[in-house]
């Protein structure tokens, strides 16, 4: 078989035929006949310019296919066929992103979920890959504040700007930094992905910005260019990316969320969506956050002032005491609480950090289901069939 | 609110002609602008006025910059001028110019009829939103009060587009026009618009659909033929309209197409397989597809009207002279100038309505109107696939061009939806049976209740599929002002 395909495509019972998509697609790939409009798969180059144009939502429609639905095909739809089960990897058969080394990335930082991920059924459908590297959004710094006192590890809050340009991303979501420069052969470097840690509406309500959560690393090329902006600089940025890491809309849905360090910035995000939508009218939020210290978690003070009826905090240090506490140690020890959110079919669970926290939480959850006489396998694998599983560690 | 002394037209004012340093225009702008917004605020209720409203704003002409959505205040909407990019070396497309490079500025010969042209495609601009003023009133949701609201301000933003031109290019008496244009209001005695169909009012929500559906086609129609203009500012101005008219057929088409689902809906839960059983279809709070039809039917023919008389010297003249083109005028294949060739239009001869050959410049107003029964035709197949889902023996069609005309040929005779020519006596008998009756139209008037939940709507229209800007189901659209 060949490698699958991303095929865009036009759902023709939403679509109005006003063919302002056809007009606006530059490379002439949109065409209709007297019942359909439809994209040339052969000729789409995915620069997402029909896609704002569109008055009815029904132009941001993709399948991953073997091969591409020709267009004398589609002008006989009535309706879209259903994405096809294709197997294989999700960097291969998902949707997550649009050009290749994006989407491996997302595979990559998924692999933990130990299968296909799929988003909540109740989340808000996702814009992916409107911006590429040949055609990146130009955003401004408008914020940078450290978040920590910890000079050993330094996490700094960024709020980008995008002004007049379209950035639609929900909570979840990951964008793409450009750092300047080149690599040994002269060709730009490619974008890294940094969650985004504000929800839809924006950092601030309502206002076109984002914002991110970037710890420094050593030597590490983005993470130090984004660490030492200044207000009024100009960030080339890609995306938005990522179509599965989700918040679900349903107010009752419960969220479990299970991070260290920066792994809080969806967290983030999702908590303040919520806390602008339903606030402690929603089904809940526990958290189990770790950090080295008080001193190096991420948004220590703001986590103070959010009500206990939004979000049940368990914050956990390795080094402030004797005792090392990691997050799958406050797991066991709550052992009761995990469990009742694990039989819970309303539950989804969220794990977001460093891979090497992976395994210990894995454990955790493995003794906690088999306490409740859940194969923590089989009910993992169910789970992220519903959308209800999500992992996404670096 | 819009601080009207200190304007800053090139942040307020989303534009790429350079506004700001075009000291003429800016003069004549700063002088309407403060009618403009009188003409705003005193039309729309003033609660509307003091609500957020999602609202698409177009800030540049790069596709990605002209949707960005946004809670504002209509009367501080930016509204822009913007013209698509200009193409280099365009050459003009039609008539005896064809081929000669379009002109930048306004050739003196045909200076009367080019202004002629944009005034009136400048009044039906606020005519529209004169018929709709009262329509927020009774939305049936907060979903439908802002696509309303949306439709209303890119009028709005048309209309500056139209002054725009008046007055770079028509000194003096371009500025009177545009001064005109706020003066002249939509079913005044003393002043009308100047287009029968922006004189009628929009009584109803079933008439603000089928408006968009079917007038704002007329618009888009006739915006396609400007954008063929030689005169390039038109042209260019006419080709960034029609992204936004696209919206304003969405409403249409949808608006009808979920009033109809509503019906279906309602008559397959309580069993009902007769769509004829019109006392019991009402009593559900749902309209009945017949009626439907004969809000299609007056709304389809008076939009036929505005195509003017289908055999036009005027039109010929146009054409020739390569101020407005036929649709997608480029993409036809023939010389373009059209000097030898024929074109069928049906006419009445002797009780008869026949077809016959007419000089094709003549029948350019046959031609677009005949692109535009063929595209309006399309919505009406689609919600007969909704009717033919729900299992409910019913279709929906275009009447014949014949039936209900004030202008044109047929105007002088009278024919039912078939296009069989009957007398006044039949006519008169019949005439409830195909147009909307005054008792049809007080069953209408009764449904229309506001419903100003988030997520909720009236009982006789039924949810979207999708959301605008990709919002879940119960956004709020309208943050209402309570006073």
């Amino acid at each position: 078989m060949n490698k699958p395909l991303k095929q865009h495509l036009i759902d023709p019972e939403i679509c109005i035929r006003c063919y302002t998509c056809e007009m606006t697609c530059p490379v002439e790939a949109i065409v209709h006949n007297d019942d359909n409009v439809v994209v040339d798969a052969s000729k789409c180059n995915f620069c997402m310019d029909c896609i704002p144009v569109c008055p009815t939502g029904s132009i941001d429609e993709w399948r991953v296919v073997a091969e591409p639905y020709p267009v004398d095909e589609q002008f006989g739809w009535d309706e879209l066929p259903d994405q096809e089960d294709l197997g294989g990897s999700e960097a291969d058969t998902g949707l997550e992103a649009l050009d290749e080394d994006m989407a491996a990335l997302l595979a990559e930082a998924h692999a933990g979920a130990g299968g296909k991920a799929k988003p909540p059924l109740s989340a808000a459908k996702p814009t992916v890959n409107l911006y590429t590297l040949g055609k990146p959004a130009v955003a401004k710094v408008t914020g940078i504040v450290p978040l920590t006192k910890d000079p050993g590890h330094d996490v700094r809050h960024i709020i980008l700007d995008f002004a007049g340009q379209t950035m639609p991303v929900l909570e979840g979501q990951s964008i793409g930094i450009i750092p300047p420069g080149h690599d040994a052969e002269g060709r730009p470097l490619l974008p890294r992905l940094y969650s985004v840690s504000s929800p839809r509406d924006g950092e601030r309500p309502n206002y076109n910005n984002l914002s991110l959560t970037v710890k420094r690393e050593k030597g590490g090329v983005c993470s130090n260019y984004l660490c030492d902006l200044k207000v009024g600089d100009t960030v080339q940025v890609t995306g938005p990316f990522g179509a599965t890491f989700l918040l679900p809309d349903d107010p009752e849905a419960r969220l479990l969320m299970v991070c260290t360090g920066t792994g809080s910035a969806p967290m983030r995000g999702f908590t303040m969506r919520r806390q602008r939508t339903v606030g402690g009218r929603s089904g809940g939020m526990v958290m189990f956050f770790g950090a080295r210290t008080p001193d190096a978690l991420p948004y220590f003070g703001p986590l103070k002032k959010v009500p206990a009826a939004l979000l049940e905090q368990h914050l956990v240090y390795s080094r402030a005491t004797e005792a090392k506490e990691y997050v799958q140690d406050r797991m066991m020890a709550e052992e009761e609480r995990v469990a009742e959110l694990l039989a819970d079919p309303k539950t989804h669970v969220y794990v977001c950090g460093l891979r090497g926290m992976e395994q210990g939480v894995e454990q955790a959850f493995v003794s906690i289901a088999e306490s409740i006489g859940q194969p923590w396998g089989a009910l993992k694998d169910a789970m992220r069939e519903e959308g209800r599983y999500h992992v996404e560690t670096y | 609110m819009l601080d009207l002394i200190n304007v800053s037209y090139d942040t307020q004012i989303p534009n790429n002609v350079g506004l700001s340093s075009d000291k003429k225009v800016l003069k004549a702008l700063e002088r309407w602008h403060p009618g403009y917004i009188n003409w705003w605020n005193d039309l729309i209720p003033q609660n509307f006025q003091e609500s957020m409203v999602y609202l698409r704003t177009a800030v540049s002409v790069d596709p990605k910059g002209w949707a960005k959505f946004d809670y504002v205040k209509m009367p501080e909407y930016r509204w822009g001028v913007l013209l698509a990019p200009q193409v280099e070396d365009r050459r003009i497309p039609m008539g005896e110019h064809a081929g000669e490079l379009a002109w930048q500025e306004v050739p003196g010969e045909y200076r009367n009829m080019l202004k002629r042209l944009i005034v009136i495609q400048g009044d039906t601009e606020p005519g529209s939103v004169e018929q709709q003023r009262f329509l927020g009133l009774t939305a049936p949701s907060l979903y439908d009060m802002r696509n309303l609201f949306q439709v209303n301000v890119e009028e709005g933003r048309h209309l500056w587009a139209m002054v725009y031109l008046l007055f770079k290019y028509f000194g003096k008496d371009g500025r009177e026009e545009a001064d005109d244009l706020l003066r002249r209001s939509s079913g005044s005695e003393e002043a009308p618009r100047m287009l029968g169909a922006f004189n009628e009012e929009t009584p109803d929500w079933l008439s603000f659909f089928m408006f968009t559906y079917f007038t704002d086609r007329d618009g888009k129609m006739q915006l396609e033929s400007l954008a063929q203009s030689g005169f390039d500012p038109l042209s260019r101005t006419c080709r960034f309209m029609l992204t936004e008219e696209a919206h304003h057929m969405f409403v249409g088409e949808t608006g009808v197409g979920r009033t109809i689902q509503a019906t279906l809906d309602a008559m397959n839960k309580a069993g009902i397989t007769d769509p004829y059983d019109i006392n019991k279809i009402r009593e559900m709070g749902v309209i009945d597809l017949p009626t439907i039809q004969k809000k299609l039917n007056l709304h389809y023919t008076l939009s036929l009207d505005l195509f003017g008389q289908e055999v036009s010297t005027n039109a010929a003249n146009a054409f020739n002279s390569g101020i407005k083109g036929r649709y997608m005028e480029t993409r036809i294949d023939d010389d373009h100038r059209l000097q030898g060739d024929t074109y069928v239009v049906r006419t009445v001869k002797n009780g008869l309505i026949v077809a016959e050959d007419v000089p094709a410049l003549t029948a350019i107003n046959m031609r677009l109107r005949d692109d535009y029964v063929r595209d309006a035709a399309g919505g009406v197949g689609r919600w007969n696939k909704l009717i033919e889902k729900s299992g409910i023996d019913f279709r929906l069609t275009l009447p014949h061009e014949a039936f209900h005309r004030q202008i044109g040929v047929f105007a002088a005779i009278k024919a039912d939806p078939e296009g069989n020519i009957i007398s006044d006596d039949e006519w008169e008998k019949r005439r409830d049976e195909w147009l909307p009756s005054k008792a049809d139209g007080d069953f209408i008037t009764s449904l229309m209740k506001p419903c100003f939940e988030p997520g909720k709507f009236a009982s006789w229209i039924a949810a979207p599929k999708v959301g605008i800007d990709n919002k879940p189901g119960d956004f709020e659209y309208v943050k209402l002002h309570m006073a």
